[in-house]
Formats: structure tokens, C-alpha cells, sequence
């Protein structure tokens, strides 16, 4: 899996030149390259930042800190394109991620602060059924791999979620990680309710996804174990 | 990003939808149940005269298929909302509007279907005759996607606000006043001999026009609500 | 008049605020002679008509109410609509600030309408294809200020009203078409309010002037309320009219 190399930029239909020039021009571009341009934005009355600017390259992985409610997962939310910002704009390979639209989504995974996992499916059911919904569509024995890969035992695969912990639901959550071919991933809090053995797991999972070309963004409390060299920090309570 | 994983997409969503409604049976039986509940009290409160309830009866049956729509939007997006899962389906990278269609789709099979299905034995009840109770099931076909598809941008634009359940009846309803005219009007006309064609295409118009339309409110309903 | 004046600058609430300010007795003076003049006419000048008798007067009310209140409707889609598609903050200002006028001409229009009913139809409410779109189009008004009020957040608030005030705008015509269908259907075409009597050129002269008069009371109290929209939003000062005061107030947040 490590040695995937990542496919060329939006591989799509050819209606879609006609509808998007963007994609057109896009198919020339092999960057992965994440920037935010003079970012501003409030919730209710309050600012939470403003002219915001930061670059986020391949195998770099940009740490977003701060204290709480100080904006990291709106910022978050920014780059995913959930949440227009109030002022500048977010630039994939140097195009507004807002009128790429779908070929931004198509080179993300992102994993919120809500799971994402429904309590009535099991685990297996709730990693296949994402992964296909993605574009990505796996196997049955993937997911199987990709769950025990991030710690969940295989008598746990048949269980309806709604019985396990809540670290045990993060780590269904987490699992699309082992599956996901996306070069950008967006993590809020991945290590909340993790044990150590988890956080270790992940860490090194991220590292991998640097190591192939990958970029990420993480909004986290505590510091992620990773090279020094390969971690951008932005502090938004400064 | 092509057109074959579109289908997926949309086909993925419905399966999940379904998958759950097995999980969970009963609510999926509750709003067949509410409507047999309802169009039973209507007899009891007008009495049992023949005539009469063979003249409220397409009225009545409209209304209660209408109401039983109208409980069950909130099972379009809220559980979605709540567990993260509609974010997810934000950032599927396909048109939104798509997968808005698939979740409707999803939410008429499981709640909008069974109505039309229970429709002819309920009609019985009412008297309609055999030709009545054909129409009254296209009307129903034809018209429930239809409140589905209305349906769903209220229950957007409702996500996450206090006293949704309430609010999603006072913009829906509204709204729904065409179909209830032209469903309630073709069994109607059908049993006063004129056939009820005019409306049953009438009927088919508006749920063209709502699949043309509704999925582009919807989908900015539902971004509005995740913002 | 020079020709060099920036009008977009009063696309911005800290502009528009003084501007709506000082226009709004103007319109309000016209208004209220407008009125005046209009009623004096359709009361006492107008003939009596030979059908319906005095009681026919109270159109001079109902159908200018009438048509403001779908007016209104559209132009609050179309501030909706520019909102939606702009992102501009004044016009979703608008939109908040017309939605209760809007029902007020709706609601004025189905109680002269019911008054005038009772008299000529010899029934308070009739399910008459004007009468019913009217009656949902209050609902839709009633919709949209719900909406809003529910919604905590603003820009939320804002963008999920103007969903919906485009909704309806969609629905409104095929409403009354419906109806019609509908009404064609059960009963036999029931007196229709325009059919009914000729017009005298003295009553369309009072019914025109009344309209003009509820488009002049229409954008004074539209103005007045957007003001009290921006006071609310922007915690502008209550009281002051001074643009240079709002203008640092604004500054320094």
C-alpha cells in the first residue's frame, strides 16, 4: 500500500472540460499543494482569526494549536470547504477549492469531530459503506485489515456499533486511514479518547502518508510524535 | 468522478438507508401505522354513512398519506446530522444535488411506498370502487415522491433548530397544497365519471418540475445547516 | 445632477443607514397624502356601484393590499436571491426587513376581502382560487419569519430564509393555478372580484393612488425597519443620526 504512488489529478468525464474549465487546466498540475490566502473568519459576533495565510506542502503535515474555541476546527471545516470563509480562499494547486468543487472533495479525507459512523451498522459495514460512498470502494477483508490495523479484535467486526466505547467508535472512524488513497487528509482531534497504543498506531500511520507524498492537516491538543522537519505548527491563539 | 460512480454513489446511499430502516423496523412501521390509525378515526368521527365517507374518502386519504409524509421527514437528515455522517456526505466528491436525490429516494421507499402500497385496502373502507382505487394508487405514486422531494428542503432547512419538528409542518405544509389538490382531484374525478387523466398528469408535471428543482434547494439547505 | 455619484457605496449598511434615514419622511409625508386622497376618492367620489351597492368601496383597500402583498413577496425573493448570489449582507437586511410588511398587506387583504365577501357573497370566506393563494401566501410569509427567528445565527438564519422565500416564490403561481383547477372542478365559476363591476375611470384613478400610496407606506416602513435590522445587527447606535459616529463605531470594532 506504502508504495502507491498517488494517481494524476482528476481523472474525469469528458463533459466535465466543457462544464469546468478548471479541470482542464488541472490535469497539468501535479503539486499537492495546500494554501490558505488572507483567511478570515467569525462565528457569531466574535473573530476568531484573521488574515490567515499558510502553505501546506507534500510530505508536510501542518499541526493546528490553540486553545479552545479559538478557531482550529473552523479552520478546519475552511479547508475541507464545509464552511466558506469570510474573507480570502483556500487554494488546492493554486485553484479556489470552492469552484473545483467535487475535484477538491475527490483528493480529500476528512474526519471530523463527529465520527461519521452510524450506530446501527457495524463497524465492517460502517468502513465499507463510507469507503464506497468515497469513491473508494473496498473489500470486505480491507476493511477487515484496515480495523485490525488500527486495534478493533475481529469479534468486534459484527457488532453494532452502538455498543462499543467511544474510543473504539473514534478508531472505526480512523480506519478509513488505512484505506483512504486521498493525498490530503483532514484530522480533527484524531488521539481524543485513544489510548497510547492507538495514538502510536496512528502517529505512525500519518508518518506513512507523509513518507508517500501525502499532506495533512490536524487540529490536536498534544503534540503529534513525528520528524520535526516534516511538522508545521500554527498557533491560532497567538 | 465518472458517471459509473455516480451510480454507485447514489446506489450506495440507498442501500444504506435501507439497511438501516431493516435495523430498525419500527420506524418504518410507524408511519404506515399512523396513517392506518388516522384514516380509521375519520369514519368514527363523521359517522358511517356510505355516501358520505365515499365523498370525504379521497380527501381524507390524501391527507392522512400527506401527514404521514410529513412525521417521517424528519428521518431524511437529522440522524445524519447528529452522528456526522451528512458532513461525510458533503464531501463525497459528486454533485450534492445527486446524493440529495438518492437520500429522498431512500426515505420514499421506506416511508412513502408503504403508503402507496396500503392504499387500495384503506380505500375499501371508503367505498372507492375498483377503478377509484386505481387512481387513487397512481395519484399516490405519482405524488408521494413528489411530497418526499418538497419534504426534504424543509427538513434541511430545519436541521439543528429548536422545535424542528413543529417548524418543518409550517414551511412544508404550504407547500404541499398543489399536490394535495391534484391528488385528492384525480380519485375524484375518476369517481364522478370524468377520469382522472388531467390530474394524474398534472401530478406527474409536478414531480418532474420537483426533481428539477428541489435537489439544488435541498443541497443548499443542507450546506447552509453544516456551515 | 452630477453624474460622479458612487452608488454602490450605498450597498454597505454603514452608507445606506443615514441615506434610508433622511428618506424616510419624505416617503412617509407622500404616503399618508397619497392616502388621503385616495380614500377621499374611492369614498366619496366614486359612484355607487349598481350591483353590490356601497359595500363594493372596500376594494379601494383590498386590491392594492392585495397586490402588494404578492409584490412584496417577489421583491423579498429577489433581495433573496441577490443575497444568496452576492453574499451581500443589506440585501438579506431587506429581505428580513420587507417579510412583515408582506404579511400585514396579506393579512389586511384577506380580512377586506372576507368584509366585502359577507355582503356580496353572502359568505366570510369563500375557497376562492385569489382568496386560498392569498391565504398561503400568508402562511409562507408566517414560514419565513419563523424561519429566522428560530435560527440563532444570523448569517444562518439569513441564507436559510432566503431558501425558502425562493421556494415559494416558485410555488405561489402554481397555487393559484391549482385552486383554480381545483375550483372548476367542485363548483360552479364563482363571482369573480373583477368580473363583477365596470371600471369607472374615477375608481381605477382611486384604486391607482392607493396603490401608489402602500408602495410609498411600503418602502418607509421597509427603511425604518431595515434601520432597526442594522441597529440590531451591527450595534450601531440607537439614537444618533450622525453617518460619522456610525462610521467610527463601525471602525473600531
Amino acid at each position: 500500500m506504502s508504495g502507491k504512488v498517488y494517481p494524476r489529478l482528476y481523472p474525469c468525464p469528458l463533459f466535465f472540460h466543457a462544464l469546468f474549465p478548471y479541470s482542464r487546466r488541472a490535469l497539468s498540475v501535479e503539486l499537492l499543494m495546500l494554501q490558505a490566502v488572507s483567511l478570515r473568519c467569525s462565528r457569531g459576533e466574535r473573530r476568531l482569526f484573521s488574515d490567515l495565510n499558510v502553505k501546506v506542502e507534500r510530505g508536510s503535515l501542518l499541526a493546528v494549536v490553540g486553545e479552545n474555541g479559538s478557531g482550529k476546527t473552523s479552520l478546519l471545516r475552511i479547508f475541507s470547504g464545509l464552511l466558506p470563509p469570510e474573507q480570502g480562499s483556500v487554494l488546492w494547486d493554486g485553484q479556489d477549492i470552492h469552484q473545483l468543487k467535487e475535484l477538491y472533495s475527490g483528493q480529500l479525507t476528512y474526519i471530523g469531530h463527529l465520527n461519521g459512523i452510524k450506530d446501527d451498522l457495524t463497524p465492517l459495514e460502517n468502513v465499507t459503506s463510507s469507503m464506497s460512498l468515497a469513491g473508494e470502494a473496498c473489500s470486505n477483508n480491507g476493511a477487515k485489515e484496515a480495523l485490525e490495523a488500527i486495534g478493533l479484535k475481529r469479534p468486534i467486526h459484527h457488532l453494532p456499533s452502538k455498543v462499543l466505547s467511544q474510543g473504539q467508535k473514534r478508531r472505526v472512524a480512523l480506519a478509513r486511514l488505512w484505506l483512504s488513497t486521498r493525498p490530503l487528509w483532514l484530522l480533527d482531534e484524531p488521539f481524543t479518547s485513544l489510548d497510547t497504543a492507538a495514538t502510536t498506531v496512528v502517529t505512525q500511520r500519518l508518518h506513512a502518508h507523509l513518507h508517500r507524498g501525502g499532506l495533512a492537516v490536524v487540529v490536536t491538543h498534544q503534540e503529534v510524535a513525528l520528524p520535526s522537519e516534516t511538522v508545521q505548527r500554527l498557533n491560532l491563539t497567538e | 468522478m465518472s458517471g459509473a460512480s455516480m451510480w454507485e454513489a447514489i446506489g450506495g446511499i440507498v442501500r444504506r438507508d435501507l439497511l438501516l430502516a431493516m435495523r430498525r423496523r419500527s420506524d418504518a412501521a410507524m408511519s404506515v401505522f399512523f396513517l392506518v390509525i388516522v384514516v380509521s378515526l375519520f369514519p368514527l368521527g363523521v359517522g358511517p354513512e356510505p355516501a358520505v365517507l365515499r365523498t370525504i374518502g379521497p380527501g381524507v386519504l390524501w391527507v392522512a398519506a400527506l401527514l404521514a409524509c410529513l412525521l417521517s421527514l424528519g428521518r431524511v437528515f437529522t440522524a445524519d446530522y447528529l452522528d456526522g455522517v451528512l458532513e461525510q456526505m458533503v464531501l463525497i466528491p459528486q454533485p450534492l444535488a445527486v446524493l440529495v436525490v438518492a437520500k429522498v429516494l431512500g426515505h420514499w421507499l421506506i416511508s412513502g411506498l408503504p403508503v402507496v402500497l396500503l392504499s387500495p385496502l384503506l380505500g375499501l373502507q371508503f367505498g372507492l370502487s375498483g377503478e377509484s382505487l386505481g387512481v387513487l394508487v397512481m395519484s399516490l405514486l405519482l405524488g408521494t415522491p413528489t411530497l418526499s422531494m418538497i419534504g426534504a428542503i424543509g427538513a434541511a432547512l430545519v436541521l439543528g433548530v429548536r422545535g424542528s419538528g413543529l417548524l418543518v409542518a409550517l414551511l412544508v405544509l404550504p407547500l404541499y397544497v398543489p399536490i394535495l389538490i391534484f391528488g385528492a382531484g384525480a380519485v375524484t374525478s375518476s369517481m364522478a365519471g370524468i377520469g382522472g387523466e388531467a390530474n394524474l398528469s398534472l401530478l406527474g408535471a409536478c414531480l418532474v418540475l420537483s426533481l428539477f428543482l428541489a435537489p439544488w434547494a435541498t443541497a443548499a439547505a443542507v450546506r447552509i445547516a453544516l456551515e | 445632477m452630477s453624474t460622479d455619484i458612487n452608488w454602490l457605496k450605498y450597498s454597505s449598511p454603514q452608507a445606506f443607514y443615514p441615506l434610508a434615514g433622511s428618506l424616510i419622511p419624505w416617503f412617509a409625508c407622500m404616503a399618508v397624502a397619497l392616502m388621503g386622497v385616495g380614500l377621499y376618492i374611492g369614498f366619496f367620489i366614486a359612484p355607487t356601484d349598481f350591483q353590490q351597492g356601497e359595500a363594493y368601496r372596500i376594494i379601494f383597500v383590498h386590491v392594492p393590499a392585495a397586490w402588494m402583498s404578492m409584490f412584496l413577496y417577489v421583491v423579498m425573493a429577489v433581495w433573496a436571491g441577490i443575497g444568496m448570489g452576492l453574499n451581500a449582507r443589506l440585501s438579506f437586511m431587506m429581505a428580513q426587513a420587507i417579510a412583515p410588511t408582506g404579511a400585514m398587506f396579506t393579512f389586511l387583504a384577506l380580512l377586506t376581502g372576507a368584509m366585502w365577501g359577507k355582503p356580496t357573497w353572502g359568505a366570510w370566506w369563500v375557497w376562492d382560487a385569489r382568496l386560498t393563494s392569498e391565504l398561503i401566501l400568508l402562511f409562507q410569509y408566517a414560514g419565513v419569519m419563523l424561519l429566522r427567528t428560530s435560527i440563532d445565527d444570523v448569517r444562518r438564519a439569513d441564507r436559510a430564509s432566503a431558501v425558502f422565500a425562493l421556494v415559494g416564490v416558485v410555488n405561489v403561481p402554481i397555487i393559484y393555478f391549482s385552486v383554480q383547477w381545483w375550483n372548476t372542478l367542485h363548483q360552479g365559476a364563482s363571482v369573480s372580484m373583477a368580473a363583477g363591476s365596470k371600471m369607472v375611470s374615477t375608481m381605477l384613478t382611486a384604486m391607482l393612488l392607493m396603490t401608489l400610496a402602500f408602495w410609498l407606506y411600503s418602502i418607509a416602513v421597509i427603511l425604518a425597519r431595515v434601520r432597526c435590522v442594522m441597529v440590531e445587527r451591527e450595534s450601531l447606535p440607537l439614537w444618533d443620526e450622525k453617518a460619522a459616529v456610525i462610521q467610527e463605531t463601525v471602525g473600531a470594532r
